[in-house]
């Protein structure tokens, strides 16, 4: 199974790349919206749940996505790039002949980048987004009265 | 000719609850908003007395003094300056303040917590209901408009791609925003689009960006910079893929994330950013024709004066 540092080099390659993207532009969708889906299922998994194969909207990621913010609110702060993701594959795959798909490819590299990124810091430091998002008290056992 | 409404009427005098921020890192932000206010003839009154919001160290520890604390701004304004409408242009406020109304409206406990520490401490006690919150967004929204935006604007933005970051705090977490997601016309709070809005009657071009709402890592600046720093850098380098020349702001949080990271990005990974970032009070205020030393240009820490003489707006 890739690390985190090898989907975000990937995910880099496919940003960078723009127009000459291999293997194609849809594909590049494909395999981006299929990255966020790993991301997802190792915040899943890290939590010992196994991760669900249903869809949400069509989508599994945003299934995963369902799934990894239950009873965890600040995971909230991820389900906006988790949605633009599943956008821009939409954008990729239903006008691929548009103008503006390879610039719309490096945006969803960018999006999937950013959740890598949210994700992966959220494994290493809990609390990233709790305190903002999620409004939680996460410092409150540490405190004497 | 502007349609005056009711609400436009009761919005042109508020009680302006600026909050530290705006005080110190944000004050450019402060200076615009207030330069602003003076130019569409609408009045600021500063809370009287105010207090901290409780912010996120306060909220970390102990929700309910958060809540407290907040309840105070409130009662302050409602008992101090008699005026019920409370505008905080800091997410970090407005969000307290906002959950500050929800949690009384909703949490005996929190009730019962603001009662005993108001008594304690001298002054009437909020109850949920007596004020309103709104952001810096809404007010210039609801007493302005975008026609009265353009009359006054004359698109002076024109040609300038804009990216609107709005940052986690103004729309999350949803339920203690009753007013958003109503339909046409209220804010979103998946695509909040109030600073497009504005930014776009004012001329501007605004570019599709994904990120708009997307986590910068917030307060772990301290604790773990990396992490936001590489959230930050790629919020950057997405505007600057979607052909922003600016990224426009409207928490001071954001803005200093954005603005600090960018300059540790080049430092700690080689990775330059050109796009500039400037408050929308500051964006507003020069299509307004106002000076960028009257709205707090300088003050910023990422320098924009040459990009903005370049583009014609002094």
């Amino acid at each position: 199974m890739a690390t985190f540092t090898e989907i975000e080099t990937r995910i880099d390659e496919i940003a960078e790349a723009g127009p000459s993207a291999p293997p194609g532009l849809t594909l590049c969708a494909s395999e981006l919206l299929s990255l966020g889906e790993t991301v997802l299922e190792r915040w899943i998994v890290a939590r010992g749940e196994t991760p669900t194969n249903e869809t949400r909207e069509g989508f599994r990621l945003l299934a995963l996505h369902r799934q990894g913010a239950k009873g965890d609110p600040s995971f909230n702060a991820c389900r906006e790039t988790a949605r633009e993701l599943a956008y821009h594959y939409n954008l990729v795959t239903l006008e691929p002949q548009h103008p503006d798909t390879a610039k719309r490819i490096r945006l969803a590299a960018m999006v999937a980048k950013h959740l890598v990124l949210f994700v992966g810091g959220k494994l290493e430091v809990s609390g990233l987004g709790d305190f903002c998002c999620a409004a939680k008290p996460v410092r409150a056992t540490e405190t004497t009265n | 000719m502007v349609d005056i409404t009711e609400r436009a009427r009761k919005l042109r005098e508020v009680a302006y609850y600026p909050g530290c921020a705006l005080e110190g890192s944000g004050n450019g932000y402060d200076v615009s908003t207030r330069a602003i206010a003076y130019e569409l003839g609408l009045k600021l009154r500063d809370v009287k007395d105010w207090n901290c919001c409780g912010a996120m160290e306060v909220k970390n520890i102990d929700p309910k003094i958060q809540t407290y604390l907040s309840s105070r701004v409130l009662s302050q304004a409602v008992n101090a300056n008699r005026n019920p409408v409370v505008m905080a242009p800091c997410n970090g406020c407005y969000h307290n303040l906002k959950k500050a109304e929800y949690d009384l409206a909703h949490d005996p406990k929190s009730r019962e917590v603001v009662a005993q520490l108001s008594t304690k401490a001298g002054h009437e006690t909020y109850e949920a209901g007596q004020a309103e919150t709104i952001h810096a967004l809404d007010w210039i929204k609801d007493t302005i408009g975008e026609e009265g935006l353009r009359q006054r604007t004359k698109g002076r933005l024109a040609g300038l791609k804009i990216a609107n970051y709005y940052g986690c705090m103004y729309v999350r977490p949803r339920h203690i925003f009753p007013e958003k997601d109503k339909g046409p016309g209220s804010e979103s709070t998946s695509k909040p689009h109030f600073m497009d809005d504005l930014l776009a009657a004012a001329g501007a071009d605004n570019v599709e960006f994904p990120l708009k709402t997307a986590c910068c890592g917030g307060a772990h600046t301290l604790s773990d910079s990396d992490t936001s720093t590489k959230l930050v850098l790629n919020i950057l380098q997405a505007a600057e893929a979607s052909g922003a020349e600016v990224i426009a702001t409207e928490c001071p949080t954001c803005h200093s994330g954005l603005e600090m990271h960018q300059i540790r990005a080049e430092k700690r990974f080689g990775k330059k950013t050109n796009v500039k970032i400037l408050y929308f009070t500051q964006l507003l205020g020069l299509a307004l024709g106002i000076k960028p030393r009257k709205l707090g240009i300088q003050q910023n820490i990422s320098n924009s004066l040459d990009f903005i003489h370049e583009k014609g707006l002094t």
